[in-house]
Parts: C-alpha cells; structure tokens; sequence
C-alpha cells in the first residue's frame, strides 16, 4: 500500500466511524443544552431501533421498511422517555436528573433482557451494507461510505433546521437563556420534545449502522456509542452541536491514528490511550474546543 | 386592564410580596418604584406567570393570571421585557427579534413591526445579521425592547430599562418609551431611576420590603416629601 492510499484508507475509517459518533453526540448535546441533562440513557435508544428492526426483518419484512419503522421506534420511544421519566423533574436539580437518566438506561436495558434474552443476536444487514469496493491495496467498506453520505444529509437538514425554523431557532434560544424563551412565549416544552425526537431519529439511525457494522445486537449495545458520545461531545463543548460534531471527528481521528501508531502489543488498550490524551486536552481546555466559559455578567 | 389584589409571594419562607395591589388602566403608563429587593421584578415575573402567587387575584381584562402559564399569558399580549436585557446572546439581532413574535400568526403585521422597531432604533437595523453579544449594552436594551415590541404588546412590562446605561442611552430608551405610551400601548415600568420614570409615568407606586408603601399619580408622588428627600432633591449624580 502506497502512504496515499493509506491514509486515504484511515481517513475513511476515521470519518466514518467519527460520523456515528457525531449522531449519536448530536442528541446528547441538543437535550444538555436546554436542561443540562446528559441523559445516558441515549444509548438504549439504539438498541431498541436495532431490536425493532431486526424483529420485523424476521417477519419477512424488506430491509429499508423495516429500517424506517426502527427509526421511527427509536424516535417515538425517545419522546416517551422525556414525557415519562423527564417532563415531571423540570426544575429539579441536575443531579435527580441525572440519576434518572441511570435509572431509566437500566429499566430499558433490563426490559430489552427479558424481551430478548441477554445473548446477542446476529444482525444480517443486506448485501449492499455489507459490500468491499476494492481498489488496487485499498479495500473500502460500503458501509463506511453509506455512513459517511447520510450523516452529511442528516448535518446538512439539521443545520438548516437549527437555523432556519422557528423551533430550531427556538432550540437555541432556549439553550441560552431558558428564562426568556419562556418570556417570549416560547413553548419550551415542546422544544425539548423536539430535541428528544430530533436525538432519538439521530440515534435510530446509527443503531442500523453499528448494528451492520458489529454484525449483532444485544441488550448492552449502547453503553458504548453513548460513552464515546458522551466524551465527544465533552471533547466539543458539553451543549454545542457544533461542538458535539467536531469532538466526535476528533474522537474518531484519534482511535484510528492510535489503532494505526501503537505497537500490536498495546492495541487493546487503545482506548486507555485515547483517553488519557482527552484528559490532557482537557487540562488545556476545559470547557472543550468550542465551549464557552459560563457567561459571566457584566 | 391589569390589576393585582392582595397578591402574596413567597420564595421559600421568604415574603416577596406582602398584600401587594396595583392596577393599570388601559393605555396608561404605570411605575413601580423602590429600592433593590423591594419586590418590584417578582411583581412582574408573577403577572408573567413565572413566579405564582401563593395568594390573591390577578386579572388582566378577564383572564385570571394566576392560573396561566407563561405561554398563554404572551398569547394575552403580556410581554415582559426582562432585567439586565436577556437577549440570546448566539442568536442574530434578526433572530432575537423574530423570536419575539414567535406566538404570532400575522406575518405581514410582524414583518411591519419589524420596520417599526428599525425605525425606533436604527442601528439595530445597521447590526441585524450580528449575534446579540456582540452589541454594547445600550444596543442589546434596544434589542431586548424591539423583542418586546416584536410580540405585539398590549401590556408591556419593562423591568429596569435602564440599568448600567450611559445617561444619552438612557435618555434615548426613555424617548422610545414616551413614544410608546403616545401609541397607546400599555405600560408597567419597574425603575430605579426615580425622576425619569416619574417623568414619563401617569401614575406610579413604592414598594417597600413587598408592600406597596406609596401610591398615586406622578402629580401627587413628585409633591410627596419622602419622594421629594429619598429621590428628587438630590442633584442628579455625575459621571454614571
């Protein structure tokens, strides 16, 4: 392999595996900018569009429907999650917040245990997501580049959303200033409903992709796209979606370069490694690449 | 018209409000005087239903206040432009300001309120594509009234317009709101700056520890000696 084409190769993997990351970071931002919620039960969100999926497509049903009505069920159960567990805290210190979040990763995980059995399952993802394009040395996964097109649609259609809509507009006003949303009528209830739904479609969709990507589901699965999330959108900014993005391409750039450089012999500690760099970049910058201090008055 | 009755609040074990009464006609322009801490914003946050009264009546019209959320009450046309401005400080002028009309369903009266608001502070209309933090704090006032205006008041409630301004910032908001009254729009102004509010007020009340300690019209409280010792008398400070 030519150095070109490997590092074509590791830019692919990079971005593509970064791409999940940023959708997956993209709602924990969204719902963290607005009530300051990291709502780590985001990951299950995954899992229940994978499980939704791969249940219809055992009844026979074809990939895509079956991949539309997953996405639909992680959306409409990321709604239930705010109206359930979250809408009756508003107001309530972040820490009770918090500790919901746990509570309701645990329930769900614990249900998707009872439901499915806690063995996992294979995930057949049709031929296409399964595909090689092979080009001299390099050999380029389908899958990346279906990962990498639809996150650039879905960036896309968000950024004209956030800026463009009066909810979207309204998304941001009240991650700033919660207060004077309300006073100018904003109907903050709806707006994190909308944050809910806008993060649990982002989640629905990169269920199907890591669950192509791993080959199987299970009732854990999202415990670690929700963690690697989590330390993206931490990388970005805690609440900026802009943040969120690029902390996640960071985060992924990191894990392939790490995976590239360290010797065979340490990298199953990759992760230590990463890790240990995020708390060096932290030190630096605490507040992340793009986060503000807490805004002082003047 | 707005009119609170025996309006008690609590923070906590803590009395905001004491048997507070006040009213506001239509088209008149009432001020809320008083010292910091006096209850003079938590009378606002209250009539914007932010705050609830634990008890005592307010109505605006025929709508009990007491029972609306926020949202309904800006559907009212109750606007309350806040202390200390508030903007959103990420979001263009343009932004700020079409998130004041964000409850209307008349656009093209908005987009003519838009012009309106430009007309009242031009260099609003100069800095409409920059983003709230970046204005000097006499433009984010402006921002912050033009938001206001952006939702169609019919009762506006101006929390300390003038705080922290520079004195030809301050005379300039206090311009808009005499232009305001004269348009018929109704008004609740909390200040501390006694002789403006005085000046352009039809009527006005004190409020001290949350208990409305003085009250009539802006004839009756400039000839009341302990306005006239406590805020009046005093050249006007230098310098601010």
């Amino acid at each position: 392999m030519t150095p070109l084409e490997l590092l074509l190769q590791q830019l692919i993997n990079a971005v593509s595996i970064g791409s999940l990351y940023a959708l997956m970071a993209i709602g924990l931002a969204m719902v963290f900018g607005i009530l300051r919620l990291i709502n780590f039960a985001h990951g299950d969100l995954i899992m229940v569009g994978s499980y939704v999926t791969l249940l219809l497509m055992g009844l026979g049903l074809p990939f895509l429907a079956a991949a539309a009505v997953g996405i639909a069920a992680s959306t409409i159960a990321g709604l239930l999650m705010e109206r359930v567990a979250y809408r009756p805290l508003r107001g309530a210190h972040e820490i009770s917040m918090l500790l919901t979040s746990f509570s309701v990763t645990i329930f769900l995980e614990n249900l998707a245990i009872i439901l499915f059995r806690p063995t996992s399952r294979p995930f057949n993802a049709p031929p296409i997501l399964r595909s090689i394009i092979e080009r001299g040395q390099l050999r380029i996964a389908g899958l990346d580049l279906i990962a990498i097109a639809v996150t650039a649609v879905l960036l896309l259609g968000l950024t004209l959303f956030v800026r463009r809509t009066d909810t979207g507009i309204a998304m941001r006003a009240a991650s700033q200033d919660i207060l004077a949303a309300r006073l100018m009528g904003i109907n903050v209830n709806r707006v994190i409903a909308a944050a809910f739904a806008i993060g649990s479609l982002l989640a629905g969709v990169v269920g199907l992709l890591w669950s192509a990507r791993v080959g199987k589901v299970d009732p854990l699965m999202g415990f670690n796209p929700v963690l690697k999330a989590f330390v993206a959108s931490v990388i970005g900014g805690l609440g900026s979606i802009p943040g969120a993005v690029i902390g996640a391409y960071v985060l992924g750039g990191l894990e392939i370069l790490l995976q590239g450089l360290l010797p065979s012999a340490l990298t199953p500690f990759r992760d230590a490694f990463v890790f240990a760099i995020l708390i060096a970049l932290l030190l630096f910058r605490p507040n992340g690449i793009l986060g503000s201090k807490e805004r002082e008055k003047i | 018209m707005l009119a609170l009755e025996s309006v008690d609040i609590f923070y906590g074990h803590v009395q905001a409000l004491a048997a507070v009464s006040i009213s506001v006609h239509d088209g008149e322009l009432v001020t809320l005087l008083g010292a910091n801490g006096a209850g003079k914003s938590t009378a606002l946050m209250a009539v914007s239903g932010i705050v609830r009264p634990r008890s005592g009546s307010m109505r605006w019209n025929d709508t009990d206040l007491a029972a609306a959320t926020p949202y309904a009450i800006v559907g009212l046309g109750v606007i309350h432009c806040p202390e200390g401005r508030r903007i959103f400080g990420g979001l263009s002028v343009l932004e700020n300001l079409r998130m004041g009309a964000i409850r209307r369903k008349d656009r093209a009266a908005a987009r003519s309120d838009m012009e309106y608001v430009f007309s009242l502070f031009p260099v609003l209309s100069e800095r409409r594509h920059q983003t709230g933090a970046t204005l000097s704090g006499g433009e984010q006032q402006m921002l912050a009234i033009g938001r206001a205006l952006m939702a169609a008041p019919r009762l506006l409630l101006l929390d300390e317009p003038s705080l922290g301004l520079a004195p030809l910032v301050v005379k300039e908001i206090f311009r808009v709101i005499r232009e305001l009254h004269r348009r018929g729009v109704t008004i609740l102004l909390v200040e501390q700056n006694v002789r403006q509010a005085l000046a352009v007020a039809d009527r006005g009340y004190v409020l001290s520890s949350g208990r409305v300690t003085l009250s009539g019209t802006k004839a009756e409280l400039c000839a009341n000696p302990e306005i006239e010792q406590a805020y009046l008398s005093r050249a006007p400070e230098a310098g601010q």
